[in-house]
């Protein structure tokens, strides 16, 4: 079998994420580290929201809350002086499936526009509930007191270290979203947002398998805001603006829903344009704009589909 | 009746000022195919939503293989052994007809809560599933996108999805509806050898159809099943003639 454009591509980009560290030590270019930690970091995200979005047709439209939620686990253990990354993270994972778990149950009861309020509205909710926190900083936010701490070698003050801690993570989380969308649960949540009348009269009751998608999704947006938070070493409500879910939900769009790595393009290509436009101009959402209108109409399979050929598309 | 697989008594369904199911009685025999007609409007399928279970009735009762379901909602019932088919086709048009089917063994199974490995590698779901497409007639077809599918062979795509879930009822709301002479033939033909082995409540306008499958017919009329009876005596009975028979012949 010849090897597919599919695969040539994903080669290509852990080979080219996997390399920036030394580049940007060769070339003296600190700021590049950062920037593809930043665009990974929001890629963990974007491929969180993909799950469920892409696979499971979910339009969650408050993706964001779990980031937010994931960026306080870490800071306010912090604060008071518990800087261990394993209870940090954990916590992070925790406290944002469970978060995932109510706002899921009481969404996925509805549909259509009503799903996308209802999600935004909780997003929002943890909004305000970030501002009240003054102890917390309140909506200034507050400085992280220091990176987590994993003890031996993985310490994240370490650029390159805490480079490929991120790496790692989006791999992983790649793989298990890969063999997840094919298996028995993935093809259920799949099957009901391809068609749920016929879902159910075939036998399943699909609240509980889309459920479970939303808190896998949640869990791993916490961990994404865990390391968010650990990424710019400080913490704000900001995150949870509605306006940053909908940055993640066009880096899934931009780059191609339901194709898990189409999000790892579109986070890079997103906050890249960012980077370079708002270098340009302050008015810099007037020229992205209609590239994102472009792609979606014309990339059916967003940026992926266009890297990876039409060929990989079912379900 | 010997072996009552299905039991109905007083079902009710209002909407509105229009009452779409007036105290309905009917007793269906295991293997027996019993056809509801009846003019459009007469409250069909409303009645096959109701006995699926996507609808809820006002009053009356349901009783499947001996036991009450009128509270159970649709995958309960399919769980149960109720399957059917659609009056437009239902199908997951971005997938396969083998996956299709594969999804319609998968829900039949059980245990979908498995997280890693593909269920397009397990044979336990994929030989079942091809074995469905191969009996209606899809064999050829399998790799085929549901949405790419003719009309006919989306609808018989439907009756392998029924049949996957190794159902005790089928439930076939106008199974040969839209389609061209060859294709409906072929149906009931493919539908005349499943008699016996399953039980059919079918629901169908070709009177052909009804009249080559049908162990017993009920005709329905605003609501209400006015006659119920072997094919020669509602094809003979005057009441019938008048309310139905006579205007939607054609």
């Amino acid at each position: 079998m010849a090897i597919s454009r599919r695969t040539l591509a994903l080669v290509a980009g852990g080979a080219l994420l996997a390399l920036v560290p030394p580049i940007a030590a060769l070339t003296n270019q600190p700021f590049y580290l950062d920037l593809f930690r930043r665009m990974m970091i929001f890629a963990i995200a974007a491929v969180s929201l993909d799950l469920i979005l892409g696979y499971g047709g979910m339009v969650s439209f408050g993706h964001a809350a779990y980031l937010g939620i994931g960026a306080y686990a870490v800071g306010i253990p912090a604060f008071h002086g518990v800087d261990n990354g394993w209870l940090q993270w954990g916590l992070a994972i925790a406290a944002s499936a469970l978060a995932a778990a109510v706002i899921g149950a009481v969404s996925l009861r509805t549909s259509g526009v009503s799903f996308i309020m209802i999600t935004l509205a909780f997003a929002q909710m943890l909004y305000y509930l970030g501002i009240s926190l003054e102890t917390y900083g309140g909506d200034n936010g507050m400085r992280l007191a220091g990176r987590s701490r994993f003890g031996g070698p993985i310490d994240l003050r370490e650029p390159a270290v805490f480079y490929y801690v991120v790496l790692a993570i989006l791999v992983l989380l790649l793989t298990l979203g890969n063999r997840l969308v094919a298996s028995r649960f993935g093809m259920v949540i799949r099957a009901a947002r391809s068609n749920e009348v016929r879902a159910r009269a075939i036998g399943f009751s699909p609240f509980r398998y889309k459920l479970t998608a939303f808190v896998i999704a949640g869990g791993a947006g916490g961990l994404a805001g865990a390391l968010l938070a650990n990424q710019t070493e400080y913490l704000t409500p900001d995150f949870m603006h509605w306006t940053r879910s909908g940055e993640i939900m066009f880096m899934v769009i931009l780059g191609g829903m339901g194709t898990l790595f189409g999000p790892v393009i579109g986070a890079v290509v997103l906050l890249l344009l960012e980077d370079v436009l708002s270098a340009l101009t302050t008015h810099w959402q007037i020229i992205l704009g209609p590239i994102l209108i472009l792609v979606v109409l014309f990339a059916k399979r967003g940026l992926f589909g266009l890297v990876a050929g039409a060929e990989t598309r079912d379900g | 009746m010997a072996d009552t697989l299905l039991a109905i008594r007083g079902l009710s369904k209002r909407f509105g000022g229009l009452l779409a199911s007036d105290r309905i009685d009917l007793d269906v025999a295991r293997g027996e195919t019993h056809a509801i007609i009846g003019p459009n409007g007469a409250g069909k399928t409303t009645l096959i939503g109701q006995l699926a279970g996507d609808l809820r009735p006002d009053s009356g009762s349901i009783h499947f293989a001996g036991q009450d379901v009128t509270r159970l909602d649709a995958p309960h019932r399919a769980r149960r052994g109720l399957a059917r088919s659609f009056q437009v086709t239902s199908i997951f048009r971005e997938f396969s007809a083998l996956d299709n089917v594969t999804l319609a063994v998968q829900a039949h199974a059980g245990r979908s809560f498995r997280f890693w490995r593909s269920a397009r590698s397990e044979p336990a779901l994929r030989e079942p599933a091809r074995a469905a497409l191969e009996a209606v007639g899809l064999g050829a077809r399998a790799d085929v996108l549901a949405a790419r599918l003719a009309h006919g062979e989306q609808r018989q795509l439907e009756i392998a999805m029924a049949l996957a879930t190794e159902p005790r009822m089928l439930l076939l709301d106008e199974p040969v509806a839209g389609m061209g002479l060859d294709e409906s033939q072929k149906m009931v033909r493919f539908l005349a050898m499943l008699r016996r082995r399953i039980t059919i409540v079918l629901v169908e306008h070709d009177m052909d159809a009804v009249f080559t499958l049908a162990d017993r017919i009920s005709v329905m009329v605003y609501g209400r099943i006015i006659a119920t009876g072997t094919p020669s005596e509602v094809r003979g009975s005057d009441d019938v003639r008048r309310a139905y028979l006579g205007e939607d012949r054609a």
